[in-house]
Order: C-alpha cells, then structure tokens, then sequence
C-alpha cells in the first residue's frame, strides 16, 4: 500500500469526525467546570479526560466523588458505563484483530462511540481496504477529537463559568449521535435492531448508572442478527445507496 | 469533595483509566485475527445502531434540562435528523437539519 493511499485514508477518518467537534468541545469544557467546582486541580481534571477518555463514565465517577460514595460504587459505576466499549471492541475485531499488538493497544485507548461508528461504517463501506488502511482511518478518526477532549477540558477549567446557559448539550448530544446512526440503517435488520433498542432503553432508564444499556444492547443486536438469519435483511430503498 | 486525599483521586483516575482501557482492548486484544464464528459476527454487525439508540431514547424523551419532562421539540428533533440522515446518508446534513428544526421550535414556540 502506498503513502498516498494511507495518507487519505487518515485525512477522510479525520474529515468524517468533523461533526462530532460540535459535541464534544463543549461536553469537555462541561466535565472541565464540573470537575473544578467539585474542588479537583486542574492536573486531575485533566488526569481524567487523559487516563479515562470517556466523558460519560468520567462524569459518573465525578458525581458519586462529590456525593462521598465508597470508592468502590465509584468504580463499578464508572466502568459499568463504559461496559458497552467492550462491544465495540468486540465488533471492530474482525476489522482491525490482525493489527500488531501495539497498534491494537493505541485504537483500544482511543476507542470510542464515533470513533468506533464511523470506522465500522467505513470498513464495511469498503471491504477490500488492507489493515493498514483501516488502522490508518481509525487513527484518523481520532486525531481532532482526542486532542480536542483534552483540549475543551482545560478550557472548561479556564473559562467554563463563562459558558452560555442555552448551550443545549443535552440536545446536541443525542442529535448528533443520531445522526452517526441514521445513515448506518442500511437494512431491514439495522432498523429492527434500532427499533428494539429504543423500547429496550426506554424500558431500562429505570436502573442505576446505566446497568439497563448492555442487556438493552445486546438484546437489539439479537433482533437484528435474528432478521438476516431469517433473510428478511432487505436493504432500505431510501436516499443514495452507500 | 473533602472526604479525598489527593492520594485518593489519583487512585480512582489510575484505576478507571486502566479498567476502561482494559474493557475496549478486551476483544481487539485477545481475538486478535482468529476468525469468529458467523452466528457472532453477524450480531457484531448491528452493535452500533443496536447500543447507541438504547442510549439516547432515554435522553431524548427524557431529557435532563427539563428536570425529565417530556419536550416534543427534541422529538421533533430527532425524528428530523434520522430522516435526512437516510435520505442524505450524511451525518452532516443529518446533525445541521436535527438541530436547526430544534432551535427553530424553541424561537417559535
């Protein structure tokens, strides 16, 4: 594979993140001012948004710390958040599992909802890609958001009073993800198993600290793999075919 | 936050930085390239639209700024972005047309 072939295969992973830029400033800036309210130095606010990389799971453990719980309800909330990466990760190994070790052990530290949604979406976009090329898109995926997550949370710390009340995250959010989801809904089967998720999530928002979310998702992956089983897969005929 | 020593916090920074690392590199490292079976590559195939809806339902319908009360304008909302999102297959017109119908129902109504 030439320079050329992997050198655009970064910028397009790049290029595709751009979006979620939007998003994930201000939700660091967030966790920057929440962190410092809370009384954290700035070395542990970014410590956080460093070690850990998942703006969710750092906010849980921020809130349960504020609220004196024993560290280890911290933890386990904390990291039961994250659970769902094991998923992803899951899914993106038949992608990228022949990768050298070291290369696997930089795309898991930098794996993340759009990284691994968009990633997914382009290998299977492109299926003859060699590995080095996935890789490459996967490290492109990440090259503005990780350092802006690090970035936005300094900022959060510096100036994170001065953030508009409107900012709206809670809408910026959800929107923007459903908007990395909704040109994946290639079949019949993509759609059940979104459908199921919604009334799954919705079913368990009642449990703590997101423990619903792994048996809602696993359950929604179940009822898409359960229509292509049954070859009822039909691809959508709406909008360009990708 | 008093009850932490700086100790402390470093401690729990530490110990989730490695347990999330742990939790994403679990599959990508111990499958490594040997070949899954079909039955589970094909549930792998619908992780992302199987995990993120089942997140954001609940956001949306019940969102946090609103204390948990319904708000049409989000579902609005995100009825919108899933729509363009099919018919553009762009996350880019997707994101742009969810939020705008958003602020446009806000200063409207």
């Amino acid at each position: 594979m030439t320079a050329a072939t992997r050198s655009s295969a970064f910028l397009r992973g790049a290029r595709n993140s751009a979006p979620f830029l939007l998003v994930l400033t201000p939700f660091a800036m967030l966790f920057g001012l929440v962190g410092t309210e809370a009384g954290l130095n700035i070395a542990q606010v970014l410590g956080f948004s460093v070690l850990v990389i998942a703006g969710a799971s750092q906010l849980t453990a921020l809130q349960l710390m504020v609220e004196e719980a024993p560290t280890v309800i911290v933890l386990v909330s904390a990291l039961a958040v994250n659970l769902r990466m094991a998923m992803y990760s899951a899914s993106l190994a038949p992608w990228l599992g022949g990768a050298p070790f070291w290369q696997r052990a930089l795309a898991a530290y930098l794996l993340v909802d759009n990284s691994c949604a968009q990633s997914l979406a382009e290998y299977e976009a492109r299926p003859s890609a060699s590995m080095a090329e996935r890789i490459t898109y996967f490290f492109g995926s990440m090259c503005l958001i990780a350092p802006m997550w690090y970035a936005g949370t300094i900022l959060g710390v510096l100036v994170g009073r001065d953030l508009p009340e409107g900012l709206a995250l809670d809408i910026a959010m959800p929107i923007t993800f459903l908007a990395l989801v909704a040109p994946a809904l290639r079949t019949l089967a993509h759609v059940a198993a979104a459908l199921t998720a919604c009334v799954l999530g919705l079913a368990f928002a009642g449990l703590p600290y997101n423990l619903g979310l792994l048996p809602a998702g696993l359950l929604a992956m179940a009822a898409g793999a359960e229509v292509e089983r049954r070859g009822l897969a039909r691809p959508l005929q709406i909008g360009r075919s990708s | 936050m008093n009850g932490w020593s700086d100790l402390a916090i470093w401690g729990i920074i530490a110990a989730l930085g490695i347990g999330t690392w742990l939790i994403r590199f679990s599959f990508l490292g111990l499958v490594g390239d040997r070949d899954l079976p079909p039955w589970v590559l094909r549930h792998l195939r619908y992780t992302p639209v199987a995990v993120l809806p089942a997140l954001l339902a609940p956001l949306l319908v019940w969102p946090e700024s609103t204390g948990g009360t319904f708000d049409p304008p989000r579902l609005v909302a995100a009825a919108m972005t899933v729509v363009v999102g099919l018919y553009t297959r762009s996350i880019l017109w997707a994101v742009a047309s969810g939020l705008g119908t958003f602020f446009s129902l806000q200063v409207l109504f």
